[in-house]
C-alpha cells in the first residue's frame, strides 16, 4: 500500500476505483450529465462513464456553473465518487462543499494523474488529507 | 475540522443561534476556506449570483426553496446574474413549460430571501460598480475579472452556492484574490497590434486568457496604446476569463493597480509578445466568408446602452433575411424601450430578450427546436462557449453580423 500526501479536502471519506487522465474538467463542458460519461470529443475520457469512480485529473476549468452543477449531479446519484487534482479552482471546491463531494489536490510527490493510475484502488481521506493506493 | 479564526458573530452563526441558513452559510465558507488556507472572514459590500436554471436543476431549487423555509434572508445587498428564461419571451424560443416552472421557483425563492432581481453580467456598468480595495463575492466569470482588474474590487469567482452563502453571512473566506500576493503578476505580455473594434478586443483576451492558463495566473499587459472604453475591455475581459478562467489582469498604465510595470512586480517577468499570427490563429477556429449561418447572436456579455444603440442605428430600416437575438439587463431594456431603441431593432425582424444571456438559456435545446447551427456573433466569449453545445460559431464584428443578418451570408 503506498499513501500519498495531499492538501486537506472537503468531503468524507471514500473509498472505490480511479479513473485517470492528463485532462482538465469542467461539468458544463466536458460532461453528457444525464448519461454521467464524458461528452466532449476531444477530453481524453470521452465516452467514458464516470459514476462512481473516482476521477484524477490535472485541473478545473471553465465558468461558475460547475458549482450548481455537481449538487445537482449528486442528488440524481450519477456523480463521480470523488475527484482529486493537481490544483483545483474556487468553483469546483465550492460545488463540492456544497454537494458534500470528496475532493483532495496540491499533492507532496508530484502529479497526480501519473501517480495513480486507472483502475487501482484507492482511499481518500480529506481531512487527513492522505490518498492510500490499496 | 476547523482551521479558520471565527470572530463572536462568525461563531454564533456557526453555533446555529443566527438560524439554521446562516449556519448553512458560514459552515460551507469554512470548509471552502480551509481548502484554500484562509486564515479567517473578510466582510463583503455585496454580492451576485450565477444560477441559471440549467445548472441550478430541480435539486438546485428545492435547495433554495429550503432556504426560505428556513427564512434564509441576505445581509447585504445581492443581485443576480442572467437567468435563463425569459418569462416574456420563452415558448416562441422552444424553451418548455417545465424550464419556465423551474424558473419561476427559482426567482420566487431569491425574491423572498431579499435578493435583488437583477438579472445582469454587466452589473459594473449599470447597478454599482464596485470601488478600488472593495471586497465582494461575485459570480459569472466576466463580472469577477471586470471587477477586479478594471475596478480594482477583489474577488473571487464564486459559484452560485458560494455567492448566496456571501449574501447570508455578510463575509467571504479571506484566500485568492482578497490577498494582496495574490495579485500580483504571474505572466507578461507584450502587445504590438492595437486592437480597433469591440471584437478585436476579444480576440486579444482570448488569446492572452489561453497562455495564461489557469485561476491562479494573473497576466500583466504593456503596449496598449490607448485606454479603451467600458465595453471594449468588457469583451476583453470576458473573453480572457472564458478561455483561461483567468479572474484578474493588469494593463500597464491603464487599469488601477497597474500604473507601472514595478507596481505588480512585472519587472522580473519574461516578457512574452502576443503576434499577429497568435491573434490570427484564434480566429482561424471560427467561421468566414461565404457561410450562410442560422441565426446571429449579440450577448455575452449583455449589451450595454450604448452597445444597444450601435445595434440599433446598424438595423434601422432594414428587413433582416436571418433569426437575430439581443440579449441585455433589464434595466438597459427599459432604457432602450424608452429611447425607442428596442423598436428601431425589432422592427428589423430581430428580438431583444431581457434579463438573460444565450449560452444559459438551455443554448442546447433551443438550438435543436429552432433548427441553429451555424451561429454568428462578435463576441469571442460566446463562440468558444457554444462549440460545446452542438453548434458551429462564426466570429465577426458587429457591423459584419449585421450586414450577414441583412445578407443572409457573412459578406
Amino acid at each position: 500500500m503506498k499513501v500519498l500526501k495531499c492538501h486537506v479536502g472537503v468531503g468524507p471519506k471514500v473509498r472505490g476505483e480511479a479513473l485517470v487522465a492528463d485532462d482538465n474538467f469542467s461539468a458544463r463542458y466536458d460532461l453528457d450529465r444525464i448519461k454521467g460519461v464524458f461528452s466532449r470529443p476531444q477530453h481524453k475520457l470521452a465516452g467514458q462513464s464516470y459514476k462512481d469512480r473516482i476521477l484524477v485529473l490535472n485541473t478545473a476549468k471553465g465558468g461558475v456553473a460547475s458549482a450548481w452543477m455537481l449538487h445537482e449531479m449528486k442528488l440524481r446519484g450519477v456523480t463521480p465518487k470523488a475527484i482529486l487534482f493537481n490544483e483545483a479552482n474556487t468553483i469546483l471546491v465550492q460545488g463540492a462543499a456544497l454537494a458534500d463531494l470528496t475532493m483532495c489536490d496540491r499533492f507532496a510527490d508530484g502529479d497526480v494523474t501519473r501517480l495513480i493510475k486507472t483502475g487501482d484502488q484507492i482511499e481518500i481521506d480529506p481531512q487527513a488529507g492522505e490518498v492510500r493506493i490499496l | 475540522m476547523l482551521i479558520m479564526n471565527l470572530n463572536d458573530e462568525e461563531k454564533a452563526m456557526l453555533a446555529g443561534e443566527m438560524g439554521s441558513a446562516r449556519q448553512w452559510a458560514i459552515d460551507h465558507q469554512i470548509k471552502v476556506g480551509n481548502f484554500f488556507d484562509a486564515t479567517d472572514m473578510v466582510p463583503v459590500s455585496q454580492a451576485h449570483m450565477m444560477a441559471d436554471p440549467e445548472s441550478v436543476g430541480e435539486a438546485g431549487v428545492d435547495f433554495m426553496e429550503g432556504m426560505v423555509r428556513a427564512e434564509a434572508k441576505v445581509c447585504i445587498p445581492m443581485i443576480t446574474d442572467p437567468r435563463g428564461v425569459d418569462l416574456n419571451y420563452y415558448r416562441p424560443l422552444g424553451q418548455t413549460e417545465d424550464m419556465a416552472t423551474i424558473e419561476r421557483r427559482f426567482v420566487a425563492a431569491c425574491e423572498s430571501m431579499g435578493i435583488m432581481m437583477t438579472n445582469t453580467c454587466v452589473n459594473y456598468q449599470t447597478i454599482m460598480p464596485p470601488l478600488l480595495g472593495d471586497h465582494v463575492a461575485y459570480g459569472d466569470t466576466g463580472v469577477v475579472i471586470y471587477s477586479n482588474s478594471v475596478c480594482g474590487a477583489r474577488s473571487n469567482f464564486e459559484g452560485g452556492p458560494s455567492a448566496l452563502a456571501a449574501g447570508l453571512t455578510g463575509r467571504t473566506p479571506r484566500y485568492g484574490l482578497h490577498l494582496d500576493a495574490r495579485r500580483q503578476a504571474t505572466k507578461r505580455f507584450n502587445v504590438s497590434q492595437q486592437p480597433q473594434e469591440l471584437t478585436d478586443w476579444g480576440v486579444l483576451g482570448a488569446v492572452i486568457g489561453r497562455l495564461a492558463g489557469s485561476y491562479w495566473e494573473v497576466p500583466v499587459i504593456e503596449g496598449i496604446e490607448k485606454v479603451p472604453t467600458s465595453d471594449e475591455i468588457k469583451h476583453f475581459g470576458a473573453a480572457m476569463a472564458s478561455y483561461g478562467s483567468t479572474p484578474l489582469f493588469h494593463i500597464v498604465g491603464i487599469t488601477p493597480e497597474a500604473p507601472t510595470l514595478d507596481a505588480v512586480g512585472g519587472n522580473s517577468l519574461p516578457s512574452q509578445k502576443i503576434s499577429d499570427d497568435d491573434l490570427q490563429a484564434l480566429r482561424a477556429n471560427f467561421g468566414t466568408k461565404g457561410e450562410k449561418p442560422d441565426v446571429v447572436v449579440f450577448a455575452a456579455p449583455q449589451l450595454s446602452l450604448v452597445e444597444m444603440a450601435t445595434v440599433s442605428r446598424l438595423v434601422a430600416g432594414q428587413s433582416l433575411k436571418l433569426p437575430m437575438i439581443v440579449c441585455t439587463s433589464p434595466q438597459v431594456y427599459a432604457d432602450a424601450r424608452r429611447m425607442g431603441l428596442i423598436d428601431t431593432i425589432e422592427n428589423s425582424g430581430a428580438k431583444v430578450l431581457e434579463g438573460t444571456c444565450f449560452y444559459n438559456q438551455y443554448a442546447r435545446e433551443i438550438g435543436e427546436a429552432n433548427g441553429w447551427v451555424n451561429l454568428l456573433s462578435n463576441s469571442a466569449k460566446i463562440v468558444n462557449i457554444l462549440g460545446g453545445y452542438g453548434y458551429r460559431p462564426a466570429l465577426a464584428s458587429m457591423q459584419d453580423c449585421v450586414n450577414a443578418a441583412i445578407e443572409g451570408e457573412i459578406v
